[in-house]
């Protein structure tokens, strides 16, 4: 927000509300508050990660950024072009910007294309080059996600899980795309795959300076990939801040239970663990307050009611929910006075 | 060291295969290991290395008519189950060895009431009345934490989340208290937090009945939590064998070691490179005498060779030994 460089992606107060409709004779019965009043920015190279269990609404905030989902309020811009309202055909060329990797690459590659036209549909659907100039540029990206060159006459379901990832990547990165959203792209893998999946991402990001949302539910990985960390919950980010300082020292107790749940590969590190109670409560009628400190039942959850629980910076870069329920009476007192910001 | 726990049950060069078009594969090759009272045993490989056919070889519920076991023995107190017959095994199955399935939406029926769903297994297997049944099912709820259970044993199974579920099932495998649970990737679909809750149920209930547990996992982090002694699979073939202590700190096989070395822990340099296993699991369909992981890593030894066996090198410490793939890095 005081950033002297425009961020590539800026998203303010977006809002993805689903009608439910409901009863004997089907009606209007209220919303699911999917994503309710999101504000981020991502800047160019850089990689956002955003994590929250299932049903916080990360995967329909990925797909409304990349405008799979139309928004019902906020505002979604990419390089400064406000691409909130803008019509399928009216997208169409901007889409060469920001695409997408989907976790099951089964589900997202078209079992009856080789994977020759998979890779090459994006280059025919925005006029790109003759066929042979196609082929060209398919082997080119074949062998930059560490696929040979005869893959291309295959078909996607002859490729084990972590190679049709590759082909998911490959199709993402024809364009050129400057930001592409992540979605669970490493969940379905073994974790020897997993490594070479992490290691591929990061090296493109190197190379072409991609930017990247990686939602993801596994914290370390997450924390592996990404330079700053949004932590959502019920449709609200409940605190945001570069990874090392979110993984080090959480404030919100949301983030601080998910961290301690994280299982750890050594025996010897036996940490005490926060376990929650109960499940994400639905976003269809969400508590009135703190969505998190009413799971938690917690004494102050009546003052929550009605206060602004907006994210606020109590370090540099350190955003957390000015949420009485979930940070401390110190964090509160500089988010609620504006003051001691270091 | 304590002195041994007493073995309650013991797999025994265990093979078995399944009959598909490209021949017979082994899906199990010449598996063993045993299980102490009260202790957890972690099961832990990739996908397709043989983790959940070890497990359902045990308990005999193979897919039929493919798949078959061709050798070994499974001894449960005193009992050898590859023999036994079958009114035998529906009494284990159940009764005295519960079963936990990574999903938990396929093990319950959707069209049932939970509540019937947990009393069947008191009819059945405590021969109790309809009355008590329900009863010992509400209370049973009541046990894995299941807030209000005499209104959720009204519910269908979609009615509640997987969490939930999952607890359900864990009523289920847990219901005649039995010696031996089988969880096979029971919290892999769930959510961290979920799991964490899980993980802890199955630990109150595993002191609570004193019975050991087999814990089939990818996940390193929950092996390193839960388990006792770990058991590394690969292509089929048990590679390394030890106790969660001595695994994690003295890897000694290549496998093993990959395997650690590329999952990212919190202490990870941030977009470092990360250590990978070139290729991916072998398939059982290549028929390979020698040592399997030489197989996948293209080194020679996995061609001709005779096959590796497992050697002591430590007290309770087992590992294959390879040549190249053993060893004290």
């Amino acid at each position: 927000m005081f950033d002297v460089q425009a961020p590539l992606l800026d998203v303010a107060e977006l809002r993805v509300h689903f009608p439910v409709r409901g009863g004997l004779i089907p009606q209007h019965a209220g919303f699911v508050r999917a994503v309710d009043g999101v504000s981020l920015h991502i800047q160019a190279g850089e990689t956002l990660g955003l994590v929250g269990e299932s049903g916080c609404g990360k995967s329909t905030l990925g797909k409304a950024i990349v405008r799979l989902l139309k928004p019902t309020s906020g505002s979604i811009r990419l390089e400064g072009t406000d691409i909130t309202g803008l019509s399928q055909r009216a997208l169409r060329p901007l889409r060469r910007d920001f695409q997408m990797i989907f976790q099951d690459p089964a589900e997202s590659l078209d079992p009856r294309m080789s994977v020759q036209a998979i890779i090459e549909e994006p280059f025919i659907i925005h006029g790109l080059g003759d066929r042979a100039e196609r082929r060209k540029m398919v082997h080119e990206l074949l062998d930059r996600v560490g696929l040979p060159a005869s893959a291309g006459e295959r078909y996607s379901f002859e490729f084990s899980g972590g190679q049709r990832q590759r082909i998911g990547i490959a199709r993402a990165l024809a364009l050129k795309p400057k930001l592409i959203v992540c979605d669970e792209p490493v969940s379905a893998l073994d974790v020897s795959v997993q490594s070479q999946i992490l290691n591929l991402l990061v090296e493109l990001q190197r190379d072409f300076g991609l930017s990247y949302l990686f939602i993801a539910h596994d914290l370390s990985v997450v924390k592996h990939v990404s330079d700053r960390v949004a932590v959502m919950y019920l449709g609200k980010l409940v605190e945001l801040a570069p990874a090392e300082t979110i993984y080090r020292d959480p404030r919100h107790a949301y983030t601080k239970a998910l961290l301690s749940a994280i299982p750890s590969p050594d025996p010897k590190a036996k940490r005490a663990k926060i376990l929650l109670d109960g499940d994400v409560p639905s976003p269809i009628d969400p508590p009135a307050g703190s969505a998190f400190g009413h799971r938690m039942s917690h004494p102050r959850y009546a003052e929550s009611i009605g206060a602004d629980l907006s994210l606020g910076q109590i370090a540099p870069g350190h955003w957390v929910a000015a949420d009485p329920c979930c940070i401390s009476n110190d964090d509160l007192a500089v988010l609620r006075h504006g003051a001691g910001l270091a | 060291m304590s002195p041994p726990a007493e073995i309650i049950l013991e797999v025994d060069k265990l093979i078995t295969s399944f009959e598909t078009e490209r021949g017979m594969l082994r899906a199990v090759d010449q598996v063993s290991f045993s299980v102490p009272r009260g202790k957890t045993v972690g099961i832990v490989g990739e996908s397709g290395c043989g983790k959940s056919v070890t497990a359902m070889s045990i308990i005999r519920l193979l897919p039929q008519p493919a798949g078959r076991i061709l050798g070994g023995q499974v001894r449960f107190k005193g009992i050898d189950l590859l023999r036994a017959d079958d009114a035998e095994m529906q009494r284990v199955r159940g009764g005295d060895i519960g079963v936990i399935f990574q999903e938990p939406m396929t093990a319950l029926n959707p069209v049932h009431r939970i509540g019937r769903q947990v009393a069947e297994v008191f009819r059945i297997h405590k021969k109790l009345s309809k009355r008590d049944a329900w009863d010992a099912a509400t209370e049973m709820l009541q046990r894995v934490r299941i807030p209000d259970p005499a209104t959720r044993m009204m519910d269908y199974p979609h009615q509640l989340s997987g969490g939930m579920r999952q607890r359900i099932v864990i009523a289920l495998a847990l219901a005649c208290k039995p010696s031996l649970l089988i969880a096979d990737e029971p919290t892999t679909a769930l959510d961290v937090t979920v799991q964490a809750q899980i993980l802890d149920l199955m630990k109150r209930l595993q002191d609570e009945i004193g019975m050991s547990i087999i814990l089939i996992t990818h996940d390193l982090g929950v092996i390193a939590e839960t388990c006792d002694e770990v058991v590394v699979m690969y292509a089929g073939r048990v590679v390394e064998r030890a106790s969660a202590a001595a695994l994690f700190e003295h890897p000694r096989h290549a496998y093993t070691r990959g395997l650690l070395e590329s999952i990212p822990t919190l202490e990870t340099p941030s977009k470092s490179l990360l250590k990978t296993i070139p290729g991916m699991v072998a398939s059982l369909a290549d028929h390979v005498h020698g040592c399997r992981f030489c197989q996948r890593m293209g080194r020679s030894a996995g061609a001709s060779n005779e096959r590796p066996q497992l050697a002591e090198v430590a007290p309770g410490h087992w590992v294959e030994t390879c040549p190249l793939c053993s060893g004290e890095h």
